[in-house]
């Protein structure tokens, strides 16, 4: 019978699935953060239960850190935010869970950690109470956002209790015009399915387009599945796959690499295995996107224009449309790149690794950032950080007059200091334009990088297509 | 965890879709390290005037009549976005017992359950007519989870699905935790065989 890629993952991790019963899943790896872990491990505290392997938990500290140059605990933007950081440092040290710290040389927003250090391997369960686990997903791999309560059920026992989700494949063909990218797919795919057509589903990415995608392109993709309300998001693991994760610091090395990498050869969704939905997409002719409203659904071409709520018939469409931009300050019927910015945030686990600020940095290259634009440029790890200095492209940035930052989750989250003020509208590379996520009042567009660096010297929203 | 029987109580609509659980509880409030503390800021962008804290009279909690609400009543993919448990604690410490929508977020829907709050999906045009149907202070729900189903107070009834191992988990206050440790050979006679399957992943 042949098995979807998702189907033979699951198959592997199950310990126990009886009639009546929410089946037992094996968890392979745990990452975890201090935002959504101190209630997981008081709760062990209470139990008097230790972690039950202690080797496959992986702690960060992502949310609430200052991403100012040099930060140090001192700048941690408040008392409570210093107490989830401390907490988190004692939970690792009291049950014996490695530490990402502040300061640890592999610091880094946990989605971006995971892969780019080989704690992320194809074939893996992954969990972390965190939505967009689902990033993990590019290499091959079932990774879910969980709860509190379930974090701590994962520490307590390995296991997760999961209803096993169904399957849909959605087929990407065609060849992106240069200078269209991963996000834009990515948006272009919940703004024609919805930001609930995932639920109750994994969702594998498959077609010609997304094979030519990088596994950094890839991770992109997988993040923004849960924006289309998946479970998870997968791409099958191929060659490209297996040269990413060769020589990575807590991969297999030699010839148990060469046999794990056997093994990821085999998970592809074999021929005629039969998923429960399926969608195409071809983005041959895909522009550049940018969201205009309050849910990821809310998407324009770059060369488009802001809707009209009175073309909807239904009315609490229409309702929710006059909804978001009211909030959102915009008219209907504006030009999407008449809408000028005051402020442009390149980072998030969505868009913070090194392709993405490679693309980013070539629109700013010997350009400057517009007169009253504050463009941040926040890289998701310690180790990207320090690549892109050696590239030069922390240079290109500063020359542009961008600022340029420590790792973490900042402004995409607006815990850690990093925030909009009350109607201040940004083009920015995360993940959630919901109201009021990068701050009370703020304004947020999505757009890939390459849209946020143009956007930043033009003032207004850019299409890099131009350039 | 406390146990759902059965369950009366003053139904709130909050007309929206998309409802997400920065919504429910916006970040800057995740803060602290304790289960409790969030109830106060249960849809604070939306419940509170610019400052912080005036109620906004605009928002419908805060209307005469929903003071003691203990039912939401919502659109669409309701707790939608962010994983944080915060959300569904914030619910039960405002008074939540039951959310009713015509879907749910499948991390928001699994946290409910851990967090003692009933979520039901009954189908769109059951949600609408409940919707249209709330007025503040006189509209209240009985929902009874052994018969799956909920009573308005003219007597009309809608029946729900719901998975029975969660049902009957919930209906006994177990602990999902305890019982997966009560498993616990099980788990581990997996690990014996999966070191030897794939020995990568147990350095």
């Amino acid at each position: 019978m042949p098995r979807t890629m998702f189907e033979k993952i699951w198959d592997a991790h199950v310990v126990r699935d009886e009639p009546g019963e929410v089946p037992m899943l094996y968890i392979d790896r745990h990452l975890t953060h201090e935002a959504t872990s101190p209630q997981a491990f008081a709760g062990l505290r209470a139990r008097k239960l230790p972690v039950h392997r202690p080797d496959s938990v992986v702690a960060v500290i992502d949310h609430n850190v200052p991403t100012v140059p040099g930060r140090r605990l001192i700048d941690v933007v408040d008392d409570q935010s210093v107490m989830c950081i401390e907490t988190m440092e004692e939970n690792a040290r009291d049950f014996g869970v490695k530490l990402l710290d502040m300061n640890d040389a592999d610091q880094g927003i946990v989605h971006v950690v995971g892969p780019e250090l080989g704690l992320s391997l194809p074939g893996m369960t992954v969990v972390c109470g965190d939505s967009h686990t689902s990033t993990h997903g590019a290499l091959g791999i079932f990774a879910v956002g969980i709860g509190t309560s379930e974090v701590e059920h994962v520490l307590a026992t390995q296991c997760l209790l999961q209803q096993k989700p169904r399957t849909m494949n959605i087929v990407v063909d065609g060849v992106l015009a240069p200078g269209v990218t991963a996000k834009d797919i990515a948006l272009a795919v919940i703004r024609k399915l919805g930001t609930d057509v995932g639920t109750h589903h994994v969702i594998e990415f498959s077609g010609s387009a997304v094979r030519s995608l990088t596994i950094e392109g890839r991770m992109t993709l997988c993040n923004m599945a849960i924006e289309a309300g998946a479970r998870a998001g997968m791409v099958a693991p191929d060659d490209v796959t297996i040269e990413y994760v060769r020589g990575r610091r807590f991969a297999p090395s030699g010839e148990l690499f060469e046999l794990a990498a056997a093994q990821w050869k085999q998970l592809a969704s074999d021929p005629g295995a039969r998923f429960d939905a399926e969608h195409h997409l071809d983005v041959g002719e895909l522009v550049p996107q940018v969201t205009w409203g309050t849910n990821p659904g809310m998407v324009a071409d770059v060369t488009g224009t802001v809707p009209d709520p009175a073309a909807e018939s239904d009315p609490a469409t229409r309702a929710g449309l006059e909804q978001a931009l009211e909030y959102m300050g915009l008219e209907p019927g504006q030009r999407i790149q008449d809408v000028g910015v005051d402020t442009v945030f390149i980072g998030s686990c969505t868009n913070s690794r090194l392709e993405d600020l490679r693309i980013a940095a070539g629109f700013a290259a010997g350009k400057r950032v517009a007169e009253g634009v504050r463009a941040i440029v926040v890289p998701g790890s310690m180790n990207v950080r320090r690549q892109a200095e050696e590239e030069g492209l922390a240079d290109i940035f500063r020359e542009a007059g961008f600022e340029w930052r420590e790792a973490g989750c900042s402004m995409c989250i607006a815990m850690n200091g990093d925030r909009l003020a009350p109607g201040e509208r940004c083009a920015s590379t995360s993940n959630r334009n919901f109201e009021g996520r990068q701050g009370r009042g703020g304004r947020t567009h999505l757009v890939s990088p390459g849209t946020a660096a143009a956007t930043a010297v033009a003032g207004r929203f850019a299409d890099v297509r131009d350039l | 965890m406390e146990k759902f029987i059965t369950h009366d109580g003053i139904a709130v609509p909050l007309a929206r879709t998309n409802v997400n659980t920065d919504d429910i509880i916006p970040a800057r409030f995740l803060k602290s390290v304790r289960r409790t503390g969030f109830g106060i800021s249960l849809f604070a962008n939306w419940r509170y005037l610019e400052d912080g804290s005036t109620p906004d009279p605009n928002f419908v909690l805060n209307q005469p009549g929903y003071e003691d609400a203990s039912i939401l009543v919502a659109g669409e993919n309701f707790g939608c976005g962010s994983s944080r448990e915060h959300a569904p604690w914030a619910l039960r410490e405002y008074g939540f017992r039951c959310i009713i929508a015509p879907g749910f977020a499948d991390i928001f829907h699994n946290n409910c359950f851990n967090s003692s709050i009933l979520p039901i999906v009954l189908a769109s045009s059951e949600v609408d007519a409940l919707l249209g149907s709330l007025e503040p202070g006189a509209s209240t729900l009985h929902i009874d989870l052994p018969e799956q189903s909920v009573t308005t107070g003219d007597g009309s009834t809608f029946r729900f699905e719901i998975d029975p191992f969660k049902k009957n988990s919930v209906m006994e206050g177990l602990d999902n935790i305890g019982w997966s440790l009560s498993h616990k050979d099980e788990i581990l006679a997996y690990e014996k065989r999966r070191r030897q399957e794939v020995p990568w992943l147990f350095p």
